[in-house]
């Protein structure tokens, strides 16, 4: 390797990103990001200064050693690379593309302050994809069958995180899924051009080679329920990852009128339905020409907007009712759908939805806001500017103000409780529910959060799950969770 | 793959489908319902299940082919499989003892959907009175085995070729005025629930409809069935199908089922002036031998 001085690195400017053409690619679904050369990743890898203690690492939830798989990268070796990241991520070529970077791994760089730090995520991005690109993937050991089995309830990134890591352990694990496809929001909610469905679906066929059994259309708590998984099913423990899947709304004059989507409806119907193909079955209203607006700041309300653009809306506005400081989306997805056009509405906040006598919208009130104190969250809280209001025409709008845990499981067994906010009860060292036998993790026990969260979520249950498993034993009273 | 075990036409365009699902059918209760795609690239559609046998371990559907997937479906025959079904969703009926006669009010296919109900009133030992109501006598549904039951059935049509003639609600003025009724269920087209609504609300009598909006995924992740009861929003799919007729603002429903009608008849015809080797190119997924293999 050739040998730089550090202060020769320090001035290198960080390597961008690679992305198509705004405008062409805001008329398809193609991926935004096309990845790193090998030549890009080795000089962002070189750039790395390969600290003594790593801060990095302290800022990726799943304490990736980010400083040695980059050292990798940087001479080239990716298999090794690789090896280093599978020892805590089972999910890279995911989590390299949406994770919010700039909050974790990233945003702890030493180089952060000179505005210019690694590209982590875009080097995690390049590692993952190189291998399943080129097949390097490790073969499937064989393992011991230990004649337990698991059952998974919900194949999000929490599930697939946690029945791999019981496969690997010699468990029989069948993950139990509520839609036809197996994903969650993976596959549902972020839409094609920022995660290519083909990526999941090959972390699903990993999951298959190594054992794993998949049953959709098992919503259970209806068609089995959690009981008889552990009953009847002979199951000897349950993973519950059933994430956040009930849609806010905002409580508005108007909010039924024709027009009105939640993200998930209107995501749903393009991402898991294909409503985007030509020769779509499920209907999605035709957006040709259309102004679109989208309530909310976090990643599912870029998703909502940059996907009707897609679908060939005229004009698409995001609504927020802070400011661009406080939003919570990825720094990267804000970027991309400004490049894209895509108009930013800050300080408002929808009073009513206006319709018209066939009840179809036809446009939005606002209330313009201002910023006031620092609410429990640490952002300043808008608060509304007395007496300024004022419309805005919208033929569809897509509300994407968050999710709430999903209540379908909760509701049919008594044996699980529920915090005040519908999360599940756990002992957040372990996973374990108020029911014997039975761990959670993911977004129904912290609500909307991250796909690495919830994948972390799913190992650190499954390292319990094993430790059940072995000595059988359960201890009656969980540590409820603090939050 | 969920294996067709019999398929006929009861009606002109209502076939009566048996599908092969035991878990669906130990768990099912009077007014829950499934989502069904027929095809490999379909959409999900919400069918209520008629009848179970936890015993056989199928279930029972009555679909009626208005649009593209229904149309689809209602080519399947026996053998054949469908692609998915999930369920049984919602909320069951609250089935109770009445002082007074319990009456089930359907239109069209929504008689075979209430069937369920009625045969639930009768066992738990109600006098059940059923108004079926039908467009012309092919389309009166259900009768005899409605009448196995010990059902009083009164058949309605629109022309008069059957039974009374005129609107079920007319029926069901009748029956109000003659004897005291203690519920009354209704199932079938948005005016004509609406309409029931209407003649039981001055007696103030208990009335429940079970609500047909449009889903996706009838599991309240999506909000897209969402319905107006008493002024509150409610997810369909989760907090009901089946709502107290008096609070549901029926106008609204009517409004957001159309929401996709010119792409559901662009569909429609699209399906329509396909030849007969397209056609079931289409449908060769799940037909017979070939769905047979798909599923070992
Ligand atoms: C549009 C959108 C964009 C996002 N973008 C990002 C991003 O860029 N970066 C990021 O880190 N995070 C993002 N998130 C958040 C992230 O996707 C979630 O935090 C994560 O998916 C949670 O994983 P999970 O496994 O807990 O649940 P989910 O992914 O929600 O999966 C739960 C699964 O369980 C199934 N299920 C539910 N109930 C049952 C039942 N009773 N029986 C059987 N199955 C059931 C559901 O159908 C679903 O498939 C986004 C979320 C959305 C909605
Ligand atoms: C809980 C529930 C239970 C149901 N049970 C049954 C059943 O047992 N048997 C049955 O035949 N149908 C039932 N339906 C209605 C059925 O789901 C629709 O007929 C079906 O989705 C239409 O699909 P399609 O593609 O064939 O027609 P589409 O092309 O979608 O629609 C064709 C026409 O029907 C109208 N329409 C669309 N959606 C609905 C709807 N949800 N209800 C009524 N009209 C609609 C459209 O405006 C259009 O005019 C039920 C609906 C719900 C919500
Ligand atoms: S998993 Fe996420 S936080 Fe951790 S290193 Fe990778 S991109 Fe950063
Ligand atoms: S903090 Fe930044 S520079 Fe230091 S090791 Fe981590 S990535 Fe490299
Ligand atoms: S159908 Fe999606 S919430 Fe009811």
């Amino acid at each position: 390797m050739i040998k730089v001085s550090r202060r020769a690195l320090l001035k290198l400017d960080r390597i961008d990103m690679p992305a198509r053409d705004p405008l062409e690619r805001a008329t398809c679904f193609d991926e935004v990001n096309i990845g790193l050369t090998p030549e890009e990743a080795t000089v962002e890898a070189m750039r790395c200064l390969q600290c003594k203690t790593p801060t990095c690492i302290d800022g990726c939830p799943v304490n990736i050693q980010i400083d040695q798989f980059i050292d990798r990268v940087a001479v080239g070796d990716i298999r090794g690379a690789a090896d280093v990241i599978r020892m805590d991520s089972l999910l890279p070529a995911i989590c390299g593309r949406v994770c919010p970077q700039e909050a974790q791994c990233e945003g702890a760089c030493v180089l952060d302050k000179k505005h210019k730090p690694i590209a982590i995520g875009h080097l995690e991005r390049y590692v993952a994809d190189t291998i399943r690109n080129y097949g390097l993937e490790p073969p499937v050991e064989p393992v011991e069958p230990s004649g337990k089995s698991v059952a998974i309830v919900g194949s999000g990134p929490a599930g697939l995180a946690c029945a791999a890591d019981l496969a690997k352990s010699g468990h029989r694990v069948r993950v139990f899924e509520a839609l036809h496809k197996p994903g969650g929001v993976l596959i549902y909610g972020i839409p094609e051009f920022r995660l290519p469905k083909s990526i999941v679906q090959s972390e699903i066929d990993g999951l298959k080679e190594l054992g794993v059994e998949f049953e959709m259309n098992a919503i259970i708590g209806r068609t089995i329920t959690m009981e008889e998984l552990l009953t009847e099913e002979g199951f000897d423990a349950v993973f519950v990852g059933v994430g956040a899947g009930l849609p806010r709304f905002l409580n508005i004059e108007g909010e039924n009128l024709i027009g009105v989507y939640s993200a998930n409806e209107f995501l749903t119907r393009v991402n898991l339905m294909g409503a985007f193909h030509e020769n779509t079955e499920t209907p999605i209203l035709d957006l040709t020409g259309k102004r679109v607006v989208v309530f909310g700041g976090g990643n599912t309300a870029m998703d909502s907007a940059r996907t009707p653009l897609r679908l060939g809306a005229g004009e698409v506005r995001v609504a927020y009712r802070r400011t661009e400081a406080e939003m919570p989306a990825r720094v990267e997805e804000i970027h991309h759908a400004k490049e894209e056009g895509i108009v930013f509405d800050f300080l408002v906040s929808p009073l009513e939805l206006l319709g018209n006598d066939e009840g179809w919208l036809t446009g939005v009130r606002f209330q313009r806001m201002e910023l006031g104190e620092p609410d429990d969250s640490g952002r300043r809280r808008p608060i509304p500017i007395e007496g300024d209001v004022f419309d805005l025409d919208a033929d569809v709008a897509i509300v994407a103000i968050g999710n709430s845990p999903n209540p379908l499981l909760p509701a049919t067994e008594p044996h699980l409780k529920q915090t005040r906010w519908g999360t599940l009860e756990v002992d957040e060292t372990t996973g374990r529910t108020t029911m014997r036998g039975v761990f959670a993790g993911g977004d129904i026990t912290t609500g909307g959060a991250t796909v690495i969260l919830a994948m972390g979520a799913g190992r650190v249950a499954a390292a319990s799950i094993n430790e059940y498993l072995e000595t059988g034993v359960w201890s009656e009273t969980p540590e409820p969770a603090l939050t | 793959m969920y294996p067709i075990l019999e398929a006929e036409s009861i009606a002109p365009d209502v076939r009566r489908i048996v599908i092969e699902a035991p878990k669906i059918a130990k768990k099912h209760r009077a007014g829950q319902f499934v989502i069904v795609r027929v095809t490999p690239e379909g959409e999900r559609i919400p069918l209520t299940i008629a009848e179970s046998d936890a015993e056989a371990g199928s279930i029972t559907l009555f679909v009626q082919a208005i649009g593209r997937t229904t149309r689809l479906m209602s080519e399947l025959e026996a053998e054949d499989c469908l692609v998915d079904v999930a369920g049984p969703l919602g909320r069951a009926s609250e089935i109770n003892r009445y002082d007074g006669a319990a009456v089930v009010v359907g239109g069209g296919v929504g008689t075979a959907i209430a069937y369920p109900i009625a045969c639930a009133l009768a066992a738990k030992g109600n006098r059940v009175v059923a108004i079926i109501g039908g467009r012309t006598r092919e389309y009166v549904l259900l009768e005899n085995e409605l009448r196995d039951h010990g059902i009083e059935v009164i058949p309605c049509t629109d022309d008069g070729s059957y039974g009374r003639k005129g609107f079920v609600t007319e029926a069901l003025a009748d029956v109000v005025a003659d004897e005291e009724v203690g519920v009354v269920f209704t199932i079938g087209p948005v005016p004509m629930m609406s309409a029931v609504a209407d003649v039981t609300r001055p007696g103030e009598i208990e009335t429940i409809a079970s609500l047909n909006p449009i889903m996706v995924d009838g599991t309240g992740m999506c909000g897209g069935c969402r319905v107006e009861v008493g002024g509150e929003t409610k997810f369909a799919c989760v907090d009901g199908p089946e709502f107290d007729a008096h609070e549901v603002n029926f106008r609204l429903l009517q409004r957001r089922n159309t929401s996709y009608r010119a792409f559901e008849s662009r569909q429609l015809s699209s399906l329509e002036s396909l030849d007969h080797e397209h056609h079931e190119q289409l449908l060769a997924p799940v037909r017979g031998a070939c769905a047979r293999r798909a599923m070992s």
